[in-house]
């Protein structure tokens, strides 16, 4: 019998019990679909926060503060080791050749109030060059200067999601008071949105002259980050030795291992959050992989069923001609044809899943088209995976057994 | 056109060793109308297999058609089932819930006759046993006796060399017993060579020669003389 013939065949001995196909294929379909939205959600998430990295601006290299080592013993507690006179030496050393501008800063999460709204922001310490340095910009009003640092000023801008926190939407905040941690400040800008999401999302952050976040707002002298533009991508492992050796030197430290801060560049940040979300999606996809497996297993048992079912009518088909391999073959179409449109369906409800999840999450999805090809293709080899034992035992039916069997 | 020596079939089941057939011996010409009697537990269904092909015999030779098929594999047994013997089974054995023309057209397909010609060669068929009217019924919306018509068409659609029937009218009320046996008396006009097992004497009346099986040996082999028509 031709495979075309068989095929045509197949899908009308499927169309004869179609709640028992419908629920033969529900598995592959929630399977694939689960597999589809979770990785695609997966992707999406790693997507987001590489746009996030990215937005921190070109070049871009962080020094932060690490727990130093003296000797075998950790230092614990508060990484106080950066401080702004670090920030200054960067900016003046002859030694460092590489960098275009720093821009030192300390944040903490301080309570806001704005008459009766009250919210609890992450206040940065900044000074005029964050702006560039960020690739920050206004929708009203200013942006720290420097006049604002130097005479330590009660000024503040606010990112565009804690305006509207504070202030509800549509009102233009600029020449308003606002008060942090009982002081009072006068909002001179808020930012444009960045649209970024989640921890570090410049959106919702109030920015403060760093002076006076240092002296007035949390009385500390240290910092939390330096964020430093190298003059171009070619120079930025340089940068990244240069102001190494400067920090090691200032803070009296000859051994690298001891040091009390790192350099980060975009790279690895953006490496470190890849590696972390690519396990993420990987594991996502693997508990998604056991639905799929879970969804083979049914097609087999429904296989199976069927098969002794339809034992006698595969007793009359051998008896009718019918050889081993045209048998084996019928029944591997068929459960190929429930999982490959099983695969197909739970694509297109994958999609839908993942689309509306980033709808609600209002995280960007990635619908990759090789796992999409990839996802109906595993589903093709699952049919026949899970098929194979079936048409195997319904092959091996001698065809007397088969017609005698009621 | 079936020559059988010795033919012997042993089942053995659990150790213990059941004799079905003990030696069968027979020889059918060509356009004879043969009917095996005998009663349950004779060995006669057991034969029925063997001359089938759907089984393999212990012991001794088969000849169909002067090719020796008591040593085939199952793929070659596929193939004479399919090109050389024609079945009537007592339960029909029509595919459920498929029209009586697909279900003629069924051995064509697995000899990969082309389509055109199954159709044509199937409608014929259905013409032959009365059943032109009927082509696209399914097979449960007929009566026992037209369900065993298509099952006639479905034997005669690829021309075999001997039409075995196993208690073809087992299934079916009296009067529409008789149609059948018409149909098959038809047939054996027409020169076709018929093997019809049955147990009642009624319908062995039919056939032109009749060979009783008791405890795996034929223990009577008689022309018979006195047919109905």
């Amino acid at each position: 019998m031709k495979l075309t013939e068989i095929i045509r065949e197949s899908f009308g001995t499927l169309g004869l019990n179609k709640m028992r196909t419908g629920l033969a294929a529900l598995g592959i379909i929630i399977g694939i679909g689960s597999v589809i939205a979770l990785i695609s959600l997966g992707a999406g998430s790693q997507k987001a926060i590489e746009n996030q990295i990215q937005a921190l601006g070109a070049n871009l290299l962080t020094v932060m503060p690490s727990n130093s080592r003296q000797g075998n013993v950790r230092t614990a507690g508060q990484n106080t080791s950066l401080t702004t006179e670090d920030a200054r030496a960067i900016e003046g050393s002859e030694s460092i050749t590489t960098v275009n501008r720093i821009s030192p800063e300390l944040s903490r999460r301080s309570q806001v109030i704005a008459g009766r709204n009250n919210t609890n922001s992450e206040i940065v310490g900044v000074e005029t060059n964050y702006a560039g340095i960020h690739t920050l910009e206004m929708t009203s009003g200013n942006f720290i200067g420097e006049r604002d640092v130097t005479s330590m000023t009660k000024v503040a801008v606010l990112g565009p999601q804690t305006a509207i926190d504070l202030f509800g939407e549509g009102i233009n905040p600029v020449g308003q008071k606002i008060r942090i941690n009982k002081q009072s400040f006068s909002v001179i800008g808020v930012t444009k949105s960045k649209g970024g999401s989640g921890f570090n999302n410049p959106d919702s952050m109030i920015f403060v002259p760093l002076s006076t976040a240092q002296k007035q707002l949390f009385g500390v002298d240290y910092l939390s980050t330096i964020a430093v533009e190298a003059k171009s991508k070619e120079v930025m492992t340089q940068a990244q030795d240069e102001i190494g050796y400067l920090l090691l030197e200032r803070h009296k430290l000859n051994n690298p291992i001891n040091a009390d801060f790192m350099i980060m560049s975009q790279n690895d940040i953006l490496n470190t959050a890849s590696e972390v979300t690519g396990t993420f999606t990987t594991l996502l996809g693997g508990i998604a992989a056991i639905s799929l497996l879970v969804g083979g297993i049914g097609i087999m048992n429904i296989m199976l069923v069927t098969v002794t079912e339809r034992t006698r009518e595969i007793g009359l088909r051998k008896a009718l001609g019918a050889k081993k391999k045209t048998i084996i073959t019928q029944f591997l179409v068929e459960s190929v044809i429930l999982t490959f449109f099983g695969g197909i369906i739970g694509m297109a409800f994958g999609i839908g899943v993942s689309l509306l999840l980033a709808k609600i999450l209002s995280t960007p999805t990635a619908l990759s088209i090789p796992s999409m090809f990839l996802a109906i293709g595993v589903s093709g080899i699952i049919g026949i995976v899970f098929g194979w034992y079936p048409a195997q035992r319904a092959a091996k039916l001698q065809p007397i057994e088969a017609l005698r069997f009621e | 056109m079936i020559k059988m020596k010795g033919i012997t079939k042993i089942y053995a089941h659990d150790g213990v060793e059941t004799v079905a057939l003990a030696g069968v011996n027979i020889n059918v010409e060509e356009g004879e109308f043969l009917a095996i009697m005998g009663p349950s537990g004779s060995g006669k269904s057991t034969l029925m297999h063997i001359l089938g092909a759907l089984d393999s015999p212990t012991g001794g030779e088969y000849w169909l058609d002067n090719q020796d098929v008591s040593r085939l594999n199952d793929d070659e047994l596929a193939d004479i089932r399919n090109r050389k013997i024609g079945f009537v089974f007592q339960a029909y054995n029509l595919l459920p819930r498929t029209s009586a023309l697909k279900n003629v057209e069924l051995p064509m397909a697995y000899a990969e006759i082309n389509k055109d010609i199954r159709v044509k060669r199937a409608k014929e068929m259905l013409g032959l046993v009365g059943l032109e009217d009927r082509m696209e019924h399914l097979s449960n919306q007929l009566s026992g006796g037209q369900q065993q018509r298509v099952a006639i068409a479905r034997a005669l659609t690829m021309d075999p060399k001997i039409i075995l029937a196993d208690e073809p009218t087992g299934n079916i009320a009296s009067q529409q017993a008789e149609e059948i046996m018409k149909i098959f008396e038809k047939l054996h006009k027409d020169g076709r060579t018929i093997v019809m097992i049955t147990h009642e004497e009624d319908i062995a009346r039919w056939a032109s020669r009749v060979v009783t099986i008791r405890d795996g040996k034929i223990v009577e082999d008689r022309k018979n003389s006195r047919r109905t028509k």
